[in-house]
């Protein structure tokens, strides 16, 4: 861990680690897209990224773009050691998106106190270091 | 060697001094440690015929091998997922000692993992995201500031802490008798350093509302080994025979280390740790019951009260009351991580809970529980009973 500081233009939250079968989820974020991958045979969400559908087994999968809506199901506060790519003490949670998987992420526009379980949120998107984004969540009618 | 099914015991155990700084290489520690489990058992070092560790482990299988003088390997295999590859090595080394495939397998791991590099502390783990390791969604967590393994397991244990009204006082409470087990073990390294419930909530947060520092194992330098043979050759070897009753595996669909959150399933469940239970207890016959003591791996409090609920020995949300209530006392129903376990001997990646149960069956425990018959060794993908010959 580094207490450089970052040039105020640039954020300090770290890249995402990019594999080849999670290309388009980074790609599709850069540009302010939340997607997943649907199984063209059967219709079926699969998350994390992977190549194969496991219920029919089919690949080459339509990459469509999600609600953005979701709810919290856990949530953390990370305080030692210091997350890296952080001013503030992130609030860390696992999302139950819409379409049925979860992912994790952080809260944003909310206090980690007034965080509760089953809280309605909507997708928005955070810059990283190197000018990518990653999906975050905000709490539903929050400005 | 005739291909006909022979049981399976441990004969040796080893370990190097539990420390924060070795000073010397993982592979002398490796090999310090393979020494001392061989001569425990009384086998020479060239006889060693198999040889099994972690993904995750540093020294190479040759330059062990090297080091002992082994004339003539048979089978070397590695296991992924992390820590939940801990009991897996007895179950592969069991599995070729019945099929007569081995006669002599090594189990090792060795780490520097205090003095070289630390898994508690942010991306210092690439090995955590590449292939093989069982670890790979780690990269899913990373940008959001969940970096370290007590984020990750924090995730999950919030989860079990909303079902069922659990507190981190009530985590706290496991991490007192812990503490208590290891103040009485000399090889603790808090040996003799007991901690109040008072100590453990004025610890740092480490991840809020879950874990405290003092819900977290420890980091570790050290190295711990075990001799796996047959039963009836173990029977005539130095150390009263410690016998593999069962060994088991299980990675339910969508299940993975850690960062389990990717299976349809309650997070408040651990579903590895009960696919491991049903395995184990179909395999063997036998029901909670039947345990004189449990070795839970115990890198964070809340794993612990999760492996309790799956391996039947409380009902689910139950294990806050069934540790406040004494039962995994050196007194109680059934002794729990006798050594301190993680938390407060050593963290050499789960293996240092396995010896204990060894020690525990031959009766040479620090903390020896009474009429040790059958001692239950999990890392949640992975469990073991290990009996009185």
């Amino acid at each position: 861990m580094s207490d450089t500081e970052q040039p105020s233009t640039m954020a300090p939250r770290l890249d995402p680690v990019i594999t080849l079968d999670a290309k388009f989820f980074w790609d599709n974020a850069a540009k302010g897209k939340f997607v997943a991958q649907r199984c063209r045979e059967c219709g079926s969400f699969r998350f994390p990224p992977r190549p194969m559908c496991p219920e029919c087994h089919a690949l080459d999968p339509e990459i469509v773009e999600l609600s953005g809506r979701g709810t919290v199901y856990s949530f953390i506060n990370p305080q030692h050691p210091r997350p890296v790519g952080f001013k503030d003490f992130p609030v860390v949670a696992l999302i139950e998106v819409e379409e049925g998987f979860r992912i994790v992420s952080n809260l944003e526009g909310v206090a980690f106190e007034d965080v509760r379980p089953g809280m309605a949120v909507q997708v928005d998107f955070a810059p990283t270091m190197k000018g990518k984004q990653v999906p975050v969540f905000r709490p539903v009618g929050e400005e | 060697m005739a291909r006909t099914f022979r049981e399976a015991a441990i004969a040796g155990i080893g370990q190097t001094e539990f420390s924060k700084a070795s000073k010397r290489s993982e592979l002398q520690l490796a090999a310090e440690c393979s020494k001392a489990a061989l001569d425990d058992a009384g086998i020479h070092p060239s006889e060693v015929d198999g040889m099994i560790t972690f993904t995750l482990d540093g020294s190479d299988e040759v330059h062990l091998s090297r080091c002992l003088g082994v004339k003539d390997l048979a089978y070397t295999t590695r296991i992924p997922g992390g820590g939940a590859a801990a009991v897996a090595t007895v179950y592969q080394a069991m599995a070729m000692v019945n099929a007569g495939l081995c006669e002599t397998v090594l189990i090792w791991r060795a780490m520097n993992e205090r003095s070289q590099y630390r898994f508690g502390q942010p991306i210092t783990m690439e090995a955590a995201f590449q292939p093989g390791n069982g670890t790979g969604s780690l990269l899913w967590c990373m940008p959001f500031g969940a970096q370290t393994p007590a984020t990750w397991e924090a995730l999950a244990a919030q989860r079990y802490m909303q079902k069922y009204g659990a507190t981190n006082e009530d985590f706290g409470r496991l991490s007192v008798v812990q503490r208590r087990y290891a103040s009485t073990n000399p090889a603790a390294w808090f040996y003799e350093k007991p901690i109040t419930l008072e100590e453990h909530q004025a610890s740092r947060w480490i991840a809020a509302p879950v874990l405290r520092m003092f819900d977290c194992c420890q980091e570790s330098d050290g190295g711990v080994a075990l001799v796996v043979t047959s039963l009836e050759r173990a029977r005539d070897l130095k150390q009263a025979a410690v016998r593999i009753t069962g060994a088991c595996q299980s990675i339910p669909r969508d299940n993975e280390v850690i960062s389990n959150y990717f299976h349809r399933g309650d997070l408040a469940d651990m579903p590895e740790a009960r696919g491991t239970a049903s395995r184990l207890w179909a395999q063997t016959g036998m029901k909670p019951q039947d345990m004189s003591l449990a070795m839970l791996y115990d890198a964070f409090t809340p794993v612990v009260f999760r492996q309790l609920e799956a391996f039947g020995f409380c009902g689910p949300g139950e294990a806050a009351d069934f540790i406040k209530d004494g039962h995994i006392d050196q007194e109680g129903s059934l002794p729990v991580n006798t050594n301190g376990g993680l938390i407060g001997e050593a963290y050499i990646h789960g293996m240092n809970n396995i010896t204990e149960a060894v020690r525990q069956i031959r009766g040479t425990a620090a903390n020896q529980v009474r009429d040790a018959d059958h001692a239950l060794v999990s890392s949640g993908m992975a469990g073991a009973i290990l009996s009185r010959d």
